[in-house]
C-alpha cells in the first residue's frame, strides 16, 4: 500500500500533473495536521467548481466578457497553481491568451482542456489519497 | 511541548510587544498577522505556512471583514497581507485604507507579477510584493517589515518630540535616533519599542504628550482640519510645519502631520491620475476610475452625509477637503472625490465604517454606475443630454438610495450661489459635474440611468436633468455616488425617499432636477456638497477645482429651485466646515432645510431615509440617518409643490421603465414631459 501510493505520488510528479507547489503543501502537513494536503486539495475541488460554472455562464453570454472571463480565470489558476496543478495552470495560461485576443473558439475548445485536466488530477489525487490513507 | 512553547511565547510576545516590555526573545514568533484573500484554498495554505512561523494568524475571505476586524482591534494586528485581485474591494484600496487609518506595513500578494502591477504595489505603500505562489521562506521574514515600520515610527515620535525647532532639533534627532538605533541593535526592535513607549508615555516635553500611542489616530475632524489647513495653504504650498499650525491640534506633532501628509499626496496623486482616465469618458467610460472615484466620493459624501448627522460638518469639510485637495490637483474631480473619501472616511470611526461600507457602496455604486454608466454612455447620454429630465429622474433615484444625493439635491439648489463650478459645468443646474465630472454630458445621462436603477427617479430625474445640461456632472454623479446623492436629494423633494422617486413623478423631475443640481453637487461626493457650501462662504477653492460637482449643481440649483442658496446652503454651516466633510454635511443640512421650505414636506425626507436603508447599495446605515435628515431638508426645499408634482408626473411617466433597471431608464426619462 505504501510503496503503491508512493509510487502513485511519483507518477504524478514525473508525469507533470503536479509541481513543487504540492511539495511544499506535504511539507506543511505535520502532526498537528496530518491530514493537510487532502484537506487543501479537497477545499480546492469544492471552490473551483463555483469558479468553472461561472466561467461556463460568462462564456454562453454574447457577446463574450473576454474582461470578465479573464478574470474569473486568474482566480481560477491562482487556486491551481497553490496546490501544484501543473497541467491545469497550462491548460487556463492557454485559455487566457485566447481571452486576450478575443479568440472565442480558442476559449471554449481550451475550457474544455481546462476542465479535463481538472477533473483527471482529481480522479489520481483522490486515487492517490484513498491509497496514503489506507497505508497509515 | 513545541506547541505548548510556541502558543506560550506568542502569548507572551504578543503581550510585549504591545507593553514595551522586554520583548520576548521569541520574536517574530507572535507576530499578529491578518491575512485576506478570496481564494479559501490559498487562504488555507498561507494560514498553514504563517503557523508553522510561530506566527498569531487571522485569516479573512473579504476585505470589508478585515477592515473592519482592524478597525475594531486597534494595534490588534502588526503586519496586514492581502490578495490584490479580490472581488468585493481592490487590494490596492485596502492598502491605502490601511495605511491611511491604522498605519500597519501591509504585504501585497498575486499571481500577477507583471511590472505594472508591483509598481502600483510601490505606489500604494505597500511594503512587500509577494508573487503566488507564495513559499514558506517568503512569509518567514515578513517580521522585518513590522521592525522597520516600528524603527520608523519611533524615530519620527523620538524626532517630533524632542525637536521643538524643526530643523534644528531635527537634525539633532537623527542622529540621536541613529545612535539610539545602532546601539540597540542587538535589542534593536525592542529598544525601539521600548523608547516610543517611554516616550510616549511620559513624554511631556512636546505638545505630543498627549500622544500616547505611537501613532496618531487621524479621526475625521482631524483629517477636516487637515484637510482644511491644506486647503488653505494650497496643496503645493502645505508644509507640515504650517498644516501643524493652522491646524493647532495639542499633542500633533509636524512628524505626524508629515506622514499623514505624505500619505494624503499620495492619494491625490492617484486620484488625479484616475480621474483623467475616468473623467475624460464620462463618467460612465472610465468607470472603473470613475466609478471608483466617484463612488468613493460618494461613498464619502455618503459617510459624510451619514455621519453628518453626527459629524455633517466634519463630513463636509473632509469631503470639501477631499474635493479640494482633489481640484487643485486635477480635474479629476469624480476621482479626486473619492480618494479623498477614503481618506476622510477612516478620520471618523463611523467614517471608516462608512469607508469600508463606501467602499461597499462604492464598489455597490460603481457596479451600479458601471452599469449605468455604460448604458448610459452610448444612450443615455446622448438621451440624456436631450433629455436631461429622465435622466435626473434616474439619477434621482440612485442617490435618493445613497441618501447623499439628498444632500447633493440640496446642494444642488444652493450650489446656485456658490460654486463657480457650476457654472463652469455648463449652468446646468442639475447636475453640474460636466465640468468637473469631466464629461458634462455624462451626467445627465447617467443621473437619469442611476435613478432609473433604484427607482427613485420619479423625483429626481426629471428635474435635476432637465436643467443640467451638464451631462456629465449628473452622470457622474449618479454613477458613483452621485446617483446616490442625488438620489437621496431627489427624494427629498419626491419624497418618494429613497428609491420611491418614482413616486413623485413629475413633480419630482423638476424637484429632482433642482435637487439634482443640488445633488450633483453632492455626487461629486461631497465634494460637490462642499463645494455647495463652499462656495457661499468661499473657503473651498473648489471653485478652482475640478470636483465641480458643486458648481454645477449650483448653478443648475438655482435654476431650478426657486430655493434661495442660502437657505439651501446655509452658509454659516458651510463657512464654519470649510474642511468639507462636514460642510458637506452640514451644506446637505442646509439644503434639506431648504429643500423642505420647498414644500416638499417631510415626507420626502421620510421616504428618503427608509429607501436609504433599504438601498443598503450603498449608503450605509449610519449614512441613513443622514439622509433621513436630508431628506427631510430637501423636501422643504423643494416644496415647490408643482415642481414636485411635474416631477412625480414625469417619474411615474419614466419612472416605470426605468425603475428596473438603468438601462432602459434613460430613454424612458425623454418620455417624461420635464
Amino acid at each position: 500500500m505504501e510503496r503503491q501510493a508512493a509510487y502513485l505520488r511519483n507518477a504524478l510528479f514525473d508525469q507533470g500533473y503536479l509541481d513543487e507547489q504540492f511539495l511544499q503543501l506535504e511539507d506543511l502537513q505535520d502532526e498537528t495536521n496530518p491530514h493537510f494536503v487532502e484537506e487543501v486539495v479537497k477545499l480546492f475541488y469544492t471552490d473551483s467548481v463555483r469558479l468553472i460554472q461561472s466561467i461556463e455562464l460568462t462564456l454562453k453570454n454574447t457577446p463574450r466578457d473576454f474582461e470578465k472571463l479573464d478574470k474569473i480565470m486568474h482566480q481560477f489558476k491562482g487556486s491551481s497553481t497553490s496546490i501544484g496543478a501543473k497541467k491545469v495552470k497550462k491548460e487556463c495560461t492557454q485559455f487566457q491568451e485566447y481571452c486576450n485576443v478575443g479568440n472565442v473558439e480558442g476559449c471554449i475548445r481550451e475550457f474544455q482542456e481546462v476542465k479535463q485536466e481538472h477533473a483527471a488530477l482529481k480522479r489520481k489525487l483522490e486515487h492517490y489519497f484513498q491509497l496514503a490513507r489506507e497505508a497509515r | 511541548m513545541n506547541l505548548g512553547v510556541n502558543s506560550m511565547s506568542v502569548t507572551t510576545s504578543s503581550a510585549s510587544w504591545k507593553s514595551g516590555d522586554a520583548v520576548s526573545d521569541q520574536f517574530p514568533a507572535g507576530l499578529r498577522v491578518l491575512v485576506v484573500d478570496d481564494d479559501p484554498t490559498c487562504l488555507r495554505i498561507l494560514e498553514k505556512m504563517l503557523r508553522n512561523c510561530r506566527y498569531e494568524v487571522t485569516t479573512c475571505g473579504r476585505a470589508e471583514v478585515a477592515l473592519k476586524l482592524l478597525r475594531d482591534n486597534k494595534d490588534g494586528f502588526d503586519v496586514v497581507i492581502s490578495d490584490v485581485h479580490m472581488p468585493d474591494m481592490d487590494g490596492f484600496k485596502l492598502l491605502e485604507r490601511v495605511g491611511l487609518e491604522m498605519d500597519l506595513p501591509v504585504i501585497m500578494m498575486s499571481a500577477d507579477d507583471s511590472k505594472s502591477v508591483v509598481m502600483k504595489g510601490v505606489t500604494h505603500g505597500a511594503c512587500d510584493y509577494l508573487i503566488k505562489p507564495v513559499r514558506m521562506e517568503a512569509l518567514k521574514n515578513i517580521w522585518q517589515h513590522v521592525v522597520r515600520k516600528k524603527k520608523n515610527e519611533w524615530k519620527e515620535k523620538d524626532a517630533e518630540q524632542s525637536g521643538s525647532v524643526e530643523e534644528g532639533d531635527r537634525q539633532q534627532k537623527p542622529t540621536d535616533d541613529v545612535d539610539y538605533s545602532s546601539s540597540a541593535n542587538e535589542g534593536n526592535w525592542r529598544n525601539s519599542r521600548k523608547r516610543k513607549e517611554e516616550e510616549d508615555d511620559g513624554d511631556d516635553k512636546d505638545d505630543s504628550s498627549t500622544l500616547k500611542k505611537p501613532r496618531v489616530v487621524w479621526s475625521v475632524e482631524l483629517h477636516q482640519q487637515f484637510v482644511t489647513a491644506v486647503n488653505q495653504l494650497g496643496i503645493d504650498k502645505a508644509v507640515p510645519k504650517k498644516i501643524l499650525e493652522l491646524m493647532n491640534v495639542p499633542g500633533l506633532t509636524r512628524e505626524n502631520v508629515a506622514s499623514h501628509l505624505q500619505k494624503y499626496r499620495l492619494y491625490l496623486r492617484r486620484l488625479s491620475g484616475q480621474p483623467q482616465n475616468g473623467l475624460g469618458n464620462s463618467f460612465l467610460g472610465p468607470q472603473d476610475s470613475g466609478f471608483g472615484s466617484i463612488s468613493s466620493l460618494n461613498g464619502l459624501d455618503l459617510q459624510a452625509y451619514a455621519s453628518s448627522g453626527q459629524i455633517p460638518a466634519q463630513s463636509l469639510a473632509s469631503i470639501q477637503a477631499a474635493a479640494l485637495g482633489r481640484v487643485t490637483n486635477k480635474s479629476g474631480i469624480s476621482v479626486p472625490i473619492v480618494d479623498q473619501h477614503n481618506i476622510f472616511s477612516f478620520d471618523n470611526p463611523n467614517m471608516r465604517f462608512l469607508d469600508g461600507q463606501q467602499h461597499h457602496s462604492n464598489g455597490k455604486q460603481v457596479n451600479l454606475l458601471h452599469g449605468i454608466p455604460t448604458n448610459m454612455d452610448s444612450k443615455q447620454l446622448a438621451a440624456l443630454h436631450q433629455s436631461g429630465q429622465p435622466f435626473g429622474n434616474t439619477l434621482m433615484n440612485v442617490h435618493s438610495q445613497s441618501g447623499q444625493s439628498n444632500s447633493l439635491l440640496t446642494q444642488m439648489v444652493q450650489p446656485q450661489s456658490r460654486t463657480q463650478m457650476l457654472n463652469e459645468v455648463g449652468g446646468n443646474p442639475v447636475l453640474n459635474f460636466p465640468s468637473s465630472v469631466g464629461q458634462p454630458g455624462l451626467s445627465q445621462p447617467i443621473p437619469g440611468s442611476v435613478f432609473s436603477r433604484f427607482g427613485m427617479d420619479n423625483n429626481v430625474r426629471p428635474l435635476t436633468y432637465k436643467s443640467l445640461s451638464q451631462p456629465t456632472s449628473v452622470v457622474e454623479f449618479s454613477r458613483s455616488q452621485g446617483m446616490e446623492l442625488s438620489g437621496n436629494s431627489i427624494p427629498l423633494t419626491s419624497n418618494s425617499g429613497i428609491p420611491s422617486y418614482t413616486s413623485k413623478g413629475t413633480t419630482l423631475q423638476e424637484e429632482v432636477n433642482s435637487e439634482i443640481k443640488g445633488s450633483r453637487g453632492f455626487l461629486p461626493n461631497f465634494d460637490a456638497f462642499n463645494e455647495l457650501s463652499q462656495n457661499r462662504t468661499d473657503t473651498w477653492d473648489l471653485q478652482n477645482v475640478g470636483s465641480t460637482f458643486e458648481t454645477p449643481q449650483h448653478s443648475n440649483v438655482q435654476s431650478r429651485l426657486d430655493v434661495p442658496p442660502s437657505v439651501l446652503v446655509q452658509p454659516a454651516f458651510a463657512s464654519d466646515h470649510r474642511n468639507g466633510h462636514l460642510r458637506t454635511t452640514s451644506v446637505n443640512k442646509a439644503a434639506f432645510s431648504t429643500a423642505t421650505s420647498l414644500g416638499n414636506g417631510t415626507n420626502f425626507g421620510q421616504q428618503l431615509t427608509p429607501s436609504h436603508a433599504d438601498s443598503s447599495l450603498r449608503i450605509k446605515t449610519e449614512r441613513l440617518p443622514d439622509m433621513g435628515f436630508q431628506n427631510s431638508l430637501f423636501p422643504d426645499q423643494l416644496g415647490q409643490d408643482d415642481l414636485m408634482s411635474t416631477l412625480l408626473k414625469q417619474q411615474q411617466d419614466g419612472l416605470a421603465p426605468v425603475e428596473n433597471e438603468f438601462g432602459f431608464d434613460e430613454y424612458q426619462l425623454d418620455n417624461l414631459p420635464v
